[in-house]
């Protein structure tokens, strides 16, 4: 497992996406030859997107032989519904650039049979050859006043900008809203099998509460269900980068990464995967060992190893 | 003709929607707008076609509906030559990115109305022209007729008003001396629009303020207007009088210097004081050494010359603006100077200024 930490959320964004660009290139997609892409959600991914599209328009890549599988769905929510991830999917990144419809894969919600479409999502998978790499979205969560009145640092404001410019604003699966997130991923909530695959999950009353204020403050708006990879299925990808951010998701990444594998944070199980990054910023190491940020473990000795990833061999 | 089915997908430009200007595609086909997400989505296409635009803007067709004539031609009094007329109209139209019009009838003689109005044919637009949505007639009667402009205070108004409408006929209020009270009855019963504001009707008195009245009326019904905002008609404060109490009700302003059949105005003279630079294409509002920031005011104000008066008209599900399921009637502005670059009808390009590119 690696874990790298950096200044602050949009730098992390921006080291994300040029991993992306690194991996994708290095593979050298080609008609018959596709780059298998795990795709996230949410605010850090959202930077992640910008800079992709960025290159995207700068020629440096291309999403043409590149097939990607979204992380989870809300179920029964309308597909152009402005809080469903097809639709935040669509605005931030699938219509910039030049992915073919046919290899965008976003879980369908609105399925008549949830069970069967999750099956199809699966082997969806499998017949694209496996994820190569899965970018797993922050623990989803996004605790604003819990973010904000904790004062982060100044990257804290770079981050809330660039969700300002939002007309919408989510929160995947907020459980522990104004205290920290529970270190899931997807909607992998505590005590979800390690060994999940995607599935239907119904989501915790807490995470309902704290989606309504996005739903007209209307508790019955908000979906009550989600599909969902599971942990398993992101296991299975090749490689696997986790990008974490904030004050907020400090425990978690503490838990994530100090603590033993354990199925109330779901992200640990990552600590058995064999290719993991996790890359955070500074904000999110606060709960970490002092160990574990400034030893000579990660950030001096190692960091240099760590940029080679996304260095531009060309 | 474009073959059917042709996707088409406008990149690299602004959009007016929602009466806000967004970096946004426009995917068009079979002559309407399409939903790109919704292609991507559900029918897994790409666009065939790709157009990059440059960072133009896109805004939906002008349109146009008060035209007495222009090019020579008065709809009014040339009986011969009526589709000819039409034709020559709504061909110049086009350069000035109008995409459908009301060619208007002024009040003429029996003999004329039975010799013009069955000639006027409603009829799609393209590249002979501006669509013909139906004649607006500043007068009575009906054939192909999609406006009528009364006077409320004449015997059996209320009646016409009522009957019209029920006929799917828009009823404009004008050539009258009505008091507010007559104006706001004939709103009661279903008019919806002011011919040629200020110009023939009692001007504004604060102790009945006429048909100006409806500007500010307390009738829950939105009222549009045309007005004639040469300058000379109509005083261009004036212009911003109306254009403040109803910023809501202004409509395609630029056409309507062709009052009353007197005039031989070509387009091209009709210029405004708003909008100007979107219809007239010359000596435009915004030029070169006007601010963007200003060009995009104005850009907004575009709406007036598209939306509102497909409002009036009660076309708005399908014209006067870029929503999903439109037709695909539209105008690409240069971003600078808002002249016309290119004007389009049901997605096909009808018009391109070559000397602008």
């Amino acid at each position: 497992m690696r874990l790298i930490i950096l200044e602050d959320a949009d730098i992390v964004a921006d080291w994300a996406a040029r991993f992306v660009l690194q991996r994708v290139t290095q593979f050298k997609p080609g008609p018959g030859r596709h780059f298998v892409l795990g795709l996230p959600t949410g605010g850090t991914p959202l930077g992640m997107y910008r800079k992709l599209i960025q290159f995207y328009k700068e020629g440096r890549i291309s999403f043409k032989y590149v097939t990607t599988f979204n992380m989870d769905e809300y179920v029964g929510l309308a597909r152009d519904h402005p809080e469903s991830y097809h639709y935040y999917m669509w605005n931030e990144f699938f219509k910039h650039v030049d992915i073919e419809p046919g290899n965008a894969h976003v879980l369908d919600g609105n399925a008549p049979d949830l069970v069967a479409e999750c099956q199809r999502f699966e082997d969806l998978i499998k017949q694209a050859g496996g994820v190569q790499l899965f970018v797993g979205g922050e623990l989803p969560s996004e605790t604003w006043t819990g973010y904000i009145a904790s004062g982060g640092a100044s990257c804290t404001h770079k981050y809330i900008a660039i969700r300002q410019q939002r007309t919408y604003k989510r929160v995947t699966c907020n459980v522990f809203a104004g205290i920290g997130p529970d270190g899931h991923i997807a909607f992998n909530e505590p005590g979800s099998s390690l060994a999940s695959r995607t599935r239907v999950k119904t989501l915790a009353y807490d995470t309902l509460e704290a989606n309504k204020r996005f739903f007209g403050n209307d508790i019955s708006k908000v979906p009550r269900q989600a599909l969902t990879v599971g942990v398993a299925t992101v296991m299975d990808a090749k490689e696997v980068m986790i990008l974490i951010t904030g004050v907020h998701k400090a425990l978690a990444l503490s838990k994530a990464v100090e603590e033993g594998v354990n199925h109330m944070w779901t992200v640990s199980a990552f600590q058995q995967h064999a290719q993991t990054l996790f890359v955070c910023d500074e904000a999110a190491t606060l709960e970490l060992r002092v160990k574990t940020v400034k030893g000579k473990l990660y950030l001096q000795s190692l960091m240099e190893e760590h940029n080679k990833l996304i260095e531009d061999k060309r | 003709m474009k073959p059917k089915s042709i996707l088409t997908r406008f990149y690299n430009c602004r959009i007016l929607r929602d009466g806000k200007i967004i970096k946004e595609d426009l995917w068009i086909r079979d002559g309407k707008i399409a939903n790109p997400e919704q292609v991507f989505y559900v029918e897994q296409l790409e666009a065939d076609l790709s157009v990059n635009c440059k960072d133009f803007l896109i805004a939906p067709g002008f349109i146009d509906i008060q035209i007495n004539g222009g090019m020579g031609v008065d709809f009014s009094y040339d009986s011969e030559n009526v589709e000819e007329g039409i034709n020559k109209v709504a061909k110049e139209l086009i350069t000035h990115g109008v995409t459908s019009f009301c060619p208007t009838m002024v009040t003429s003689d029996e003999e004329k109305y039975h010799k013009i109005l069955p000639r006027i044919i409603k009829r799609q637009g393209g590249q002979h022209g501006a669509t013909v949505l139906g004649v607006h007639l500043e007068g009575p009667f009906i054939n192909n007729v999609i406006i009528v402009t009364l006077a409320p205070e004449l015997d059996g108004a209320m009646e016409a008003i009522r009957g019209l409408t029920s006929l799917g006929i828009k009823v404009a209020l004008g050539h009258s001396s009505a008091s507010l009270a007559e104006g706001e009855k004939a709103v009661e019963n279903g008019a919806n629009l002011i011919t040629h504001l200020f110009n023939a009707m009692l001007p504004f008195h604060h102790r009945d303020p006429g048909l100006v009245g409806l500007l500010a009326s307390t009738t829950n019904k939105q009222v549009y207007y045309g007005i004639i905002s040469d300058g000379i008609h109509t005083h261009p404060a004036a212009l911003r009088i109306a254009s403040r109490t109803n910023k809501d009700g202004d409509d395609a302003v630029a056409a309507q210097g062709l009052a009353d059949g007197r005039y031989r105005i070509g387009p091209q003279a009709v210029s405004v004081e708003h909008g100007r630079a979107y219809v007239a294409g010359t000596d435009t509002l915004c030029g070169s050494t006007a601010a963007l920031d200003a060009c995009v005011h104005t850009f907004r104000q575009s709406i007036a010359a598209s939306l509102h008066p497909a409002r009036a008209l009660g076309i708005a599900d399908r014209k006067g603006n870029l929503h999903f399921g439109c037709d695909a009637d539209f105008v690409i502005l240069h971003p600078s100077t808002l002249k016309v670059q290119s004007t389009w009808i049901a997605g096909e390009c009808v018009y391109r200024n070559t000397v602008a590119e």
